[in-house]
């Protein structure tokens, strides 16, 4: 796999290769590049944020409390396109626990008033 | 007229940060800000990595706004003036708006801080070339529209300019159910940050095509498609390399401009680079009692920036306003080889540290940044890379200022 470090303005290429069972990064510049490139190969994580549908019309921005798998995020999202919300929301108020299985919960960024 | 020590217009992250701190110096604030709430274009970025530096954890933009349009709303000594168009600013201070509850409301200010933020370079700045259909948006637009009132522009998007909203609104497009076809940038590098580059282009196999352009656009009434072609010498697109792409909806992410209307037919000096107010360390401009802070005095990458310089300025500004501002001979700050502007562009000699922003004029590895002061050298820094999407700063001591200011970059 190839991806560009982000830990750092450097924004090395890296290749990540598993090779006898055992990951290894190359093109890393430091450690944290390293750390990152393995993370990136093995369980790739993104907190996720999209907007969900009131039911009175108009949108609440939502984030995932915590990442969640990268092979996760369409399932996330097409959720989050039929989900809908009902009633007054404030900004951190959980609008769903754990929808696809992964242990994090949907967190509403803004206020909603009916 | 109503008075207040400081007038701050603009209800941005600038706007709410610089008012915050001309209240902490204990000064009396009015807040003014076109659009129904504060929080300006804040309330549109509902992706996180907001507020890292500034406030240590990783916020949404709706988020970062709400800290500090809690502290705003609570504070009695900052009145708010919502839906309210600033329409003139005179040099001894008066502020004209008008706003559809109060009418038109005239306020005598001790000072007064600029933080209108900038807007978005349009199909007509870049001489888009072709038809004039619908389907063509700035990225910004196309973002308010969909996070804030709730409408997909399109189906199937190109994007010209990779520019962090840009990129972002190529993730944000793509979660909605678009599908967006390319992302085309003229530069041979994206003005985005790396960050935005891996997590919304290649997470979502969003192709980036470098040095290439837009050529023309086609549709009568809704976009059909554009056609883009690679560019060569002084990003001149080369035709005969043309590629037609289907689409129905074209984003620009072009670039910003600060929005300094309000000063045309003033005497406050403007820079050519970077199209806001030429300002001393106070963030003050050539015309005395005036700042200016955030988007408006020069385009941030990072909005935790732009909350920092506006402190600088409300703070200021009420110091200002309260006689205790020390004035005083300014030094000239000058950029040169590979920096493309500093600023502050004036610094006062004196104690402690500055901390000269700026940036550069293309990426570079391996640079050392060096500042001189009155032709000697005062600091030098080295650095890993440097690129023009991302503002750099470098602390000098004040004590050290023998005459005019240099910032450059040597091998």
């Amino acid at each position: 796999m190839d991806t560009t470090c982000i830990m750092c303005p450097m924004g090395c290429a890296l290749r990540v290769e598993e090779t006898d069972g055992k990951v290894v990064v190359t093109g890393n510049g430091c450690p944290r590049g390293a750390k990152y490139g393995e993370a990136e190969f093995l369980h790739p994580e993104r907190v996720v944020t999209t907007l969900l549908k009131h039911e009175r019309g108009g949108v609440v921005s939502v984030k995932t409390d915590r990442p969640i798998p990268k092979s996760k995020i369409g399932e996330f999202l097409s959720w989050a396109a039929s989900y809908r919300v009902s009633g007054a929301v404030a900004t951190g108020d959980a609008l769903a626990e754990d929808p696809v299985g992964c242990g994090a919960t949907v967190v509403a960024t803004a206020d909603y008033e009916e | 007229m109503e008075r207040f020590d400081v007038a701050v217009i603009g209800g941005g992250p600038a706007g709410m940060a610089a008012a915050l701190a001309a209240r902490e110096k204990g000064a009396t604030v009015a807040l003014l800000e076109r659009d129904d709430r504060l929080g300006g274009i804040l309330n549109q970025c509902i992706h996180n990595g907001f507020g890292l530096h500034y406030f240590g954890e990783e916020l949404t933009g709706p988020e970062y706004a709400k800290r500090f349009r809690d502290k705003v709303l609570a504070d009695a000594g900052i009145t708010v003036f919502l839906e309210a168009m600033v329409l003139s600013l005179t040099e001894d201070r008066v502020v004209t708006a008008l706003s559809p509850t109060k009418g038109l409301v005239e306020i005598e200010a001790g000072a007064v801080v600029l933080a209108m933020g900038c807007r978005e370079r349009s199909a007509g700045a870049i001489a888009l070339a072709g038809t004039r259909p619908a389907g063509i948006y700035t990225a910004g637009m196309a973002q308010r529209l969909c996070n804030v009132e709730g409408y997909l522009v399109g189906k199937e998007v190109v994007i010209l300019g990779s520019g962090d909203i840009g990129l972002i609104m190529a993730r944000r497009m793509t979660s909605e159910g678009a599908k967006v076809k390319l992302v085309a940038e003229i530069m041979p590098f994206s003005s985005g940050l790396k960050r935005n580059i891996v997590q919304c282009l290649n997470d979502y196999d969003i192709p980036l095509r470098y040095s290439t352009t837009v050529t023309r656009v086609t549709g009568k009434n809704r976009l059909t498609g554009v056609y883009v072609a690679p560019v060569g010498e002084g990003l001149r697109p080369d035709l005969s390399r043309e590629e037609y792409i289907p689409c129905d909806t074209l984003l620009l992410s072009v670039g910003l401009i600060p929005e300094n209307d309000l000063l045309t037919g003033s005497r406050v000096e403007m820079s050519r680079v970077t199209s806001g107010a030429v300002v001393d360390e106070y963030r003050q401009t050539s015309v005395p009692g005036i700042f200016s802070a955030g988007n408006v005095l020069h385009v941030h990458d990072l909005v935790d920036n732009v909350s920092e310089e506006a402190r600088i300025a409300g703070a200021a500004a009420a110091d200002y306003a309260q006689g205790a501002l020390s004035a005083g001979e300014t030094l000239s700050v000058t950029a040169a080889d590979g920096v493309r502007y500093a600023l502050p562009q004036r610094v006062h000699a004196g104690e402690g540290t500055v901390r000269l922003y700026f940036r550069v004029d293309k990426v570079y590895r391996g640079r050392t940044v060096v500042v001189t002061s009155g032709g000697e050298v005062i600091k030098r820094k080295k650095t890993l890379v440097m690129a023009p999407g991302e503002m750099q700063y470098i602390e000098v001591d004040r004590a050290l200022f023998k005459g005019d200011v240099s910032v450059r970059t040597e091998e």
